[in-house]
């Protein structure tokens, strides 16, 4: 861990860190320059051997997504940069949009050359004022230094940069729902196939990568494949499907612990690492009763379990749905697992964006039984019904379109699953008279005769 | 041809259809359940109703591997050697989740919901629901808003399958409802201060498979189940959508397009749809009267057509206006009677109303506005026996009607349809003979005044614009008093039994070689009189 050298957060505490001037003092802009002379498929194979995979939660091959795009495709290719940082728990985007907003601009355009993109938008969160500011004056210093633009450097490549401001809505995180947005419709996911490559932005081939994972690419052309396949968890050589976990990843740390913040660290760290050696442990000297591993969609890692790596594939062994945006949030002995479930439903049933029929009502029905169980009025066979929408809501049983709805039924799922006990004892202390009644439907008595 | 295994059946389909899994399990005789898929409508495949499991078969080795989730049926397309199995637990499963979660809200209103008895919901949840309702939840609010003149919107009862929404987005253009809110919050509404106005806009209820959605027009009148549903032919202009008329008790309650991918795919025009009202207005004519010389006599059926027996028999010069209400096998008997009562008779094809522009919307659904369904039909007919068609306006002024012994005149018009100094040239003629459903100027003037019926009433053949014949039985019987043109006819030539238009209609189709295609069973989708005209009237098709 010593010898891990900060590449991504490396500037974000100098002073004026935002600013063109700052941000070429440390070698700035140099790979865009060098990268214009390129031929576009060997950034691209630099990408594809450094194995990166896509920060915004699914951990999709970054350079395999963008060989999905249509060979000699005549018409516009658009790309859209991931800023709707809106998963609970994750501000990683933030703190690089805010602080070193030229080093995201700079891997969006070593990523947009690479991928024949003269247009390129930024879905940015409607939260986010700051950053917004601060990319579109970062946008504009670029413009202005010509890195930006029409035959940008005289190397007949364009390109120009907009920024779109979403309405804050979860589901304009989904790639398809952030393509509807930027069209100007709800933001409903579409159906896919057709995937972004093929058919997205308007009708065109796109690609949909997050912030993070443009900000690597910088990084990767700044200091090759090799580097970056230095750090991080090989793959696993007894699953072929596991692409590996390599870079340095930012991870959120919030919650209950002395010290929350970002924090970059090769992927691979485990749970506990993160909570004591970056977090300072705890907090006022408690003990971790719970860790979400990745945003509060990816599940729940019990107190036994902290021995989880968070890279891509490990919290999936833990039964957690995946490693997400990497934002961990620590929950103490003394919070209730019905209030962390009941806030996270309540999350999710405000923010189910409302198309598919068993997440609009899975979500709410959900929320609806936890606030009974939270009303004293609850029955343990509510559990066995949550944890029945836990199972059937998501695209992993295949009943939405989206995947963010496994992100709402996993949360429900691990609670239940690995926190039954106390949901029981609960229910049996708040309910003392009614947490064994069956029937569902309040009985009537009749006057005998 | 590819072939696709549906529940262990094979089932061959053709190269080029595209099909998905709703529409090959259909072909197997399965029935997959689904609400927001719809034939004319893009996929969302947001109900998740119709999910299944999928895979594939190997061709070389036969082995079949599945896909470990459930799909919807509706966004799977159906190609060589796919497997669609709608009968597993898990698909069960899959169908029992989704009718409840779309029943934690919903009101279970059916006693007094509309749509009770042809309710996708109601339907599915007695096949593939669960027997216990667990989410014992306080459902719902029950509130009602209207979304325009004609529809009305329950919003409880809405399932979200936002086939209205795509209706008003993809097929008129105009976007008048949308979806607000999120989440279980989600509901249809329309934007304040632009209600849902267009001219298709009935269809959005026939869409609507459940309760949400209320025609106004039709609201709480009747119960589904009293209904008896006739297929018939909208009467309302040349383009002859293919209808269902729902009527109890010889009483029409409400008008539903049937599909017909030659004419009206699955929809219908607000014109057509709530233009059926005259029918039982309560001006109907009921009354055959002949006026002589000494007065107006109220006279039975039989005693009417023995006079116009003998009438017919003493005209040895007669003009007849044949009405492009009527229909072909009407037409043909008509003009049939005259020219065997007078040989050189004039036919001449009655007024054709026309109202506005040809209005086209996507798919190719058009409102013409030639406002009279057999234009085509009964011209051809004229054609045949007078070897060209005389045009109503020409007949009146070029025709010295007291030169004429007799003139007929038909009508069945919902519309005025004639002015008075038309009457006052045709009340020249010795004996004026007026069949029609309401007082016309010519009905005023005339010495025989025989009560038609109207289109719900009639039966026989309309061939529309594009020259499709579509043939139809009647839906209700007209009221005492009025009798079916058609049946007149077939006793004024002496026909035995009851009136058959199908036989007239053979027999139209073995004298005239425009209706040639027409001779054999008229499917329901109607019979392109065009297949065979090529080699006749190549000018005229192209035209």
């Amino acid at each position: 861990m010593a010898e891990f050298e900060p590449v991504l957060l490396a500037n974000i505490n100098r002073p004026n860190s935002f600013t063109r001037k700052e941000y070429e003092a440390t070698g700035g802009y140099q790979s865009w320059k060098k990268v214009l002379s390129m031929d576009r498929n060997d950034v691209i194979d630099i990408v594809k051997s450094s194995n990166l995979r896509g920060r915004g939660g699914a951990g999709f091959p970054t350079g395999l997504k963008w060989t999905f795009l249509p060979k000699d495709h005549p018409g516009p290719i658009y790309f859209c940069l991931n800023a709707d940082e809106s998963e609970p728990g994750t501000f990683n985007n933030r703190i690089l949009m805010e602080q070193d907003p030229h080093q995201v601009l700079e891997g969006l355009m070593i990523s947009s050359y690479a991928t024949r993109t003269s247009t390129a938008y930024i879905y940015l969160r409607y939260e986010y004022p700051g950053c917004n500011k601060r990319l579109q004056d970062a946008i504009d210093e670029c413009y202005a230094a010509g890195y930006l633009g029409d035959n940008i450097q005289g190397s007949g490549y364009s390109l120009n940069i907009y920024i779109h401001q979403g309405a804050a809505a979860y589901i304009c995180g989904e790639e398809t729902g952030l393509i509807e947005s930027i069209e100007g419709k709800r933001a409903w996911p579409r159906i896919k196939p057709p995937f972004p490559a093929i058919e997205g932005v308007f009708r065109k081939p796109t690609v949909v990568n997050n912030v993070e994972t443009v900000a690597c690419v910088k990084h990767i052309l700044d200091r090759g494949a090799d580097w970056f396949k230095s750090m991080g968890v090989p793959a696993d050589p007894n699953n072929p499907r596991d692409a590996g976990s390599y870079g340095p990843k930012l991870y959120c740390l919030s919650g209950h612990v002395e010290k929350p913040g970002c924090y970059e660290a090769p992927l691979g760290l485990t749970a506990r690492q993160l909570i004591e050696d970056f977090g300072g442990g705890c907090w006022k000297g408690r003990s971790v009763k719970a860790v979400i591993p990745g945003g509060i969609s990816m599940g729940l890692l019990g107190p036994d379990e902290l021995d989880c790596p968070l890279d891509f594939a490990g919290p999936g062994k833990y039964g957690c749905l995946g490693l997400g945006t990497a934002a961990a949030v620590v929950i103490d002995d003394q919070t209730s697992i019905v209030d962390f479930l009941h806030n996270s439903a309540r999350f999710f049933a405000h923010e189910s964006c409302g198309q598919c029929t068993p997440c609009r009502e899975g979500t709410s029905w959900a929320l609806k039984m936890l606030n009974r169980i939270k009303a004293g009025r609850g029955r343990l066979k509510d559990l066995d019904l949550l944890a029945e929408i836990g199972d059937t809501i998501g695209i992993i049983p295949g009943t939405t379109i989206c995947g963010l709805s496994d992100g709402a039924a996993w949360p429900i799922k691990n609670a239940i699953k690995k926190f039954r006990g106390e949901f029981e004892h609960y229910i049996k202390r708040t309910n003392p008279d009614g947490y064994m009644v069956t029937d569902p439907v309040p009985v009537f008595e009749t006057t005998a005769h | 041809m590819a072939t696709v295994i549906v529940n262990g059946k094979e089932i061959e389909i053709g190269d080029d259809e595209r099909l998905n899994g709703i529409q090959v399990a259909r072909r197997a005789g399965v029935d997959v359940p689904h609400y927001c898929w719809h034939p004319g409508l893009s996929v969302v495949a947001s109900c998740r109703m119709c999910l299944v499991e999928t895979g594939r078969r190997d061709p070389a080795t036969g082995e079949i591997s599945m896909m470990p989730k459930v799909v919807p049926g509706c966004q799977t397309p159906a190609t060589d050697n796919t497997v669609f199995v709608t009968d597993s637990d898990k698909v069960k499963a899959a169908r029992a989740m989704v009718e409840e979660d779309l029943l934690i809200r919903h009101p279970i209103d059916c006693p007094i919901c509309d749509k009770a008895g042809e309710c996708a919901l109601q339907d599915y949840h007695f096949k593939h629901g669960r027997e216990e309702r667990r989410a014992d939840l306080k459902p719902f609010t029950s509130r009602r808003r209207p979304m325009g003149d004609t529809v009305t919107l329950f919003v409880d009862r809405c399932v979200m399958c936002t086939r209205c929404v795509r209706f008003t987005r993809e097929i008129t253009g105009t976007a008048e409802l949308m979806v607000i809110n999120r989440g279980s919050h989600e509901e249809i509404d329309i934007f304040p201060g632009y209600p849902l106005d267009n001219k298709m806009s009935g269809n959005v209820v026939d869409l609507c498979p459940v309760g949400a959605l209320g025609d106004k027009d039709f609201l709480y009148s009747q119960r589904v189940w009293f209904m008896k549903s006739h297929d018939g032919v909208c009467a309302g202009c040349s383009t002859g959508c293919s209808i269902k008329i729902e009527e109890n008790q010889d009483r029409i309650y409400r008008l539903k397009p049937r599909e017909n991918r030659h004419v009206n795919q699955w929809w219908m025009c607000d014109e057509g749809r709530y233009g059926f009202k005259y029918v039982h207005n309560a001006e109907r004519q009921i009354q055959p009267t002949v006026f002589t010389a000494e007065g107006a006599t109220a006279v039975e059926w039989p005693e009417a057509q023995s006079h116009l027996h003998n009438l017919l028999k003493n005209s040895p010069k007669l003009a007849v206006v044949v009405s492009p209400f009527l229909t072909v096998e009407e037409a043909f008997m008509l003009c049939k009677l005259a020219k065997q009562a007078d040989p050189d008779s004039i036919l001449a094809l009655g007024p054709v109303p026309q109202s506005g522009q040809d209005e086209s919307f996507a798919n190719g659904f058009t409102i013409r506005a030639e406002k009279c369904p057999n234009r085509r039909g009964v011209e051809k007919v004229i054609g045949h026996f007078a070897g060209q068609t005389t045009s109503f306006e020409d007949f009146v002024a070029n025709t010295d009607c007291s030169s004429l012994d007799a003139v007929w005149v038909t009508g069945g018009y919902p519309q005025d349809w004639m002015t008075t100094d038309q009457a006052t040239k045709l009340s020249a003629a010795g004996q004026l003979i007026v069949q029609d459903i309401f007082t016309s100027p010519a009905w005023e003037v005339a010495s025989v005044r025989l009560p038609g019926v109207a289109f719900a009433e009639r039966e026989g053949s309309y061939v529309n614009a594009s020259d499709r014949l579509q043939s139809f039985e009647w839906a209700i019987r007209p009221p005492a008093g009025a009798m079916m043109e058609g049946r007149l006819y077939w006793n004024l030539l002496g026909e035995m039994g009851m009136y058959d238009a199908q036989r007239i209609r053979q027999m139209v189709a073995r004298e005239i070689a425009f209706f040639a295609p027409a001779a054999g069973e008229i499917p329901a989708e109607g019979v392109d009189l065009r297949i065979n005209q090529f080699a006749q009237t190549n000018s005229e098709v192209t035209a």
